[in-house]
């Protein structure tokens, strides 16, 4: 029988079926952090359970790590304990850890990908809605709750429903300066929080096949925007590319293997999937979003909507409350909108091509008085990265502040907050009410134009400077 | 966990839609290492800020049905959005759509969340800003909420609602079929990546 993409990797990790009851799942890759992780390992001590799979299981700190002084103790006595916490639990239950101020240290979705361990055809599993980031390689990846970690480090497999399939299909070429973060955001806004919920979105097209491993990644990072578990993407020569010679990659005959079963990584040209969406790429420009849901956005081009234009009762009184918040008018043209902060960084935007287009824009500018950028690699290996290449040279002349690895502002568990009624353009991933801090208000942009931004201090494209 | 058989409570009428994860419960909250204490930060950024927020209000206290718009606990993976109203006091979230891994979380931590449609979420908010006091029951075994004269079927596979009626865990189900994944572990193919530092 023909298949999609996803329902080759869902059987091919079946490892218990049974009438009436989910599929147990096998799990290839579990990814642990500090914040989801502590209470699951607690459940193990309780229960006497080892982790079954060490080998099979990463740890590393990012949510809560500062991005200065990373030398120093951690100041936050609640966040220190939990970094601790993780630390201790790792130590005891024969978990790998790349703590704080490690060379392998980063957000836990970049280091994946960088060591080689995420490759096609793998489930990839952490305590992260992020984790759809890894189905760029072809692997079936998907964020799970704490009772789920707790679950994956005592058996290695979880038990799931079969999911529906959905087919996004991005043709033609993008025009210059559109990048896979306006892509996926122009997604997001046609389809709703909503649209992808209960289905594994497979990207595919010719758009899609032409962008770079990291393009790809930010695409399929933000399926959980739209409300999909898990987006992923055929492994192809790209991806062939990237993966060899990374630390944990295949090597000799391992490699041959590897590689024949992941050329069979596709959907079957006759396969159906349960819902279908088309967008033609030439028609996609910058986007930018001007609500508190990542669904509400518009072309940089745009226009704030007005509320009382929405049929929908829900979208209406969403789009209200959302403009409450923001501090926006409808009618306001998006170019007019200023902001305070810029932020480039997070697991959706802050590896190094992400870097160097931010650069491409800021080189020989400055960032507009008043304007605070923070600029946050996803990982040591990307901050020493971008430094080898002067990068960070770049960033500081232009007046941004250059910052060690971790999630920082995308969601402000660390000290990089914004204050009550600040307003940033983000390259992270949500936009919700009090995410970067509370009170605060998040526009998530590309990182050319979160760049352009801090140079203006308002919404603004490269093309415009 | 403690089992779901059948509940009737108030419920607290929560006119939103795409109330994500994050207002659940903010990230701040997330740095705790223990499984409770979460209801002081259920909604705490609305209840702070808000004195009208419907959680504010002295009529709906001790409410343990949420019933919200489409798009309920969307966002982060974070299950403490589920502790936290479990903590609070909430049983039950009725909602036209969830997101999928808070529904996900929720039915493994033992919190109903039962799909209803649009029309029967409206009537339950008009009826609670109406009577705070009116009753609702949620009955798993039936598959049925009920109020006043009215029966709404709700769909809830039968693995599921057997292993919440009974409080199961679902590791130790899972125990039970190791000889599965050690099978399976034998048959993985080599060039598999471990995590052990590359040499």
């Amino acid at each position: 029988m023909a298949g999609t993409l996803a329902e080759k990797l869902w059987e091919s990790h079946v490892v218990r079926r049974a009438e009436g009851e989910p599929d147990l799942l096998y799990i290839d890759l579990h990814l642990v952090h500090e914040v989801t992780s502590p209470q699951a390992f607690d459940g193990l001590r309780l229960a006497g359970r080892p982790v079954r799979r060490p080998d099979l299981t990463i740890a590393t700190e990012d949510h809560n790590v500062p991005t200065t002084d990373i030398d120093l103790p951690i100041a936050d006595a609640v966040s220190a304990t939990q970094v601790d916490t993780l630390r201790r639990n790792c130590a005891e239950f024969g978990v790998p850890l790349h703590p704080m101020g490690t060379a392998e240290q980063g957000i836990v979705h970049v280091i994946g990908p960088q060591l080689g361990l995420t490759q096609p055809g793998m489930t990839i599993v952490c305590g992260d809605s992020h984790t759809s980031t890894h189905g760029a390689f072809g692997a079936l990846a998907f964020g799970i709750g704490t009772s789920e970690v707790e679950h994956v480090l005592a058996t290695q497999t979880l038990t799931q429903r079969p999911q529906r399939t959905m087919a996004v299909t991005i043709d033609g070429d993008l025009p210059a300066g559109v990048t896979a973060k306006d892509v996926v955001l122009t997604l997001i806004a046609k389809i709703g929080t909503g649209g992808g919920q209960g289905y594994l979105v497979e990207y595919r097209g010719a758009a899609i096949e032409a962008l770079s491993m990291e393009a790809r990644m930010t695409i399929c990072n933000m399926s959980i925007e739209a409300g999909a578990k898990a987006g992923m993407i055929a492994p192809d020569e790209t991806t062939f590319a990237y993966l060899k010679g990374r630390p944990h990659a295949p090597q000799g005959a391992d490699w041959d293997a590897a590689l024949a079963y992941w050329r069979t990584l596709r959907s079957d040209p006759d396969a159906t999937f349960d819902r279908e969406v088309v967008l033609d790429a030439a028609t996609l420009s910058p986007f930018v979003t001007w609500g508190t849901n990542p669904g509400q956005g518009v072309p940089l081009s745009g226009r704030v909507p007005d509320p009382a234009t929405m049929t929908d009762p829900n979208q209406r009184t969403a789009a209200e409350s959302a403009l409450a918040y923001m501090g926006l008018e409808a009618g306001t043209a998006m170019r007019d909108v200023a902001v305070d902060t810029v932020f480039l960084g997070s697991c959706t935007n802050g590896r190094i091509e992400d870097l160097r287009a931010a650069a491409a824009v800021l080189g020989g500018r400055r960032v507009a008085e008043g304007v605070r950028m923070l600029v946050v690699p996803g990982s040591m290996r990307v901050k020493e990265q971008a430094e080898l290449e002067g990068l960070d040279e770049v960033f500081r002349a232009a007046g941004a502040e250059w910052r060690s690895a971790g999630c920082s502002m995308c969601l402000g568990m660390n000290p990089d907050q914004l204050a009550p009624g600040e307003r940033s353009a983000s390259t992270s991933n949500r936009n919700f009410e009090g995410r970067q801090g509370k009170g605060g208000r998040t526009h998530l942009v590309s990182p050319p134009v979160a760049a352009a931004t801090a140079v203006t201090g308002r919404l603004t494209a490269p093309a415009d400077l | 966990m403690e089992k779901f058989t059948v509940h009737t409570g108030r419920v607290l009428p929560l006119r939103r839609s795409d109330v994500d994860t994050d207002q659940i419960i903010p990230a701040v909250w997330l740095k705790q290492v223990s499984r409770t204490g979460f209801g002081a930060g259920l909604f705490s950024a609305w209840r702070s800020t808000d004195p009208g927020f419907v959680l504010n209000r002295p009529e709906y206290e001790g409410a343990s049905v949420l019933v919200a718009g489409p798009d309920f606990g969307t966002g982060s993976s974070r299950e403490h959005a589920v502790w936290a109203l479990q903590d609070y006091g909430f049983r039950v979230v009725l909602s036209p759509r969830f997101g999928d891994i808070f529904r996900g979380n929720s039915l493994k931590a033992g919190l109903l969340t039962v799909l209803v449609p649009e029309d029967v979420v409206e009537a339950l908010w008009t009826r609670a800003e109406q009577d705070p006091a009116a009753p609702v029951t949620v009955d798993l075994e039936a598959r049925e909420v009920r109020y006043d004269d009215r029966t709404v079927p709700f769909e809830l596979d039968d693995f599921t609602r057997w292993r919440l009626l009974n409080g199961l865990d679902d590791i130790g189900l899972t125990l039970t079929h190791t000889d599965d994944v050690d099978a399976f572990e034998a048959r993985r193919p080599a060039f598999l990546p471990t995590t052990a530092p590359a040499g």
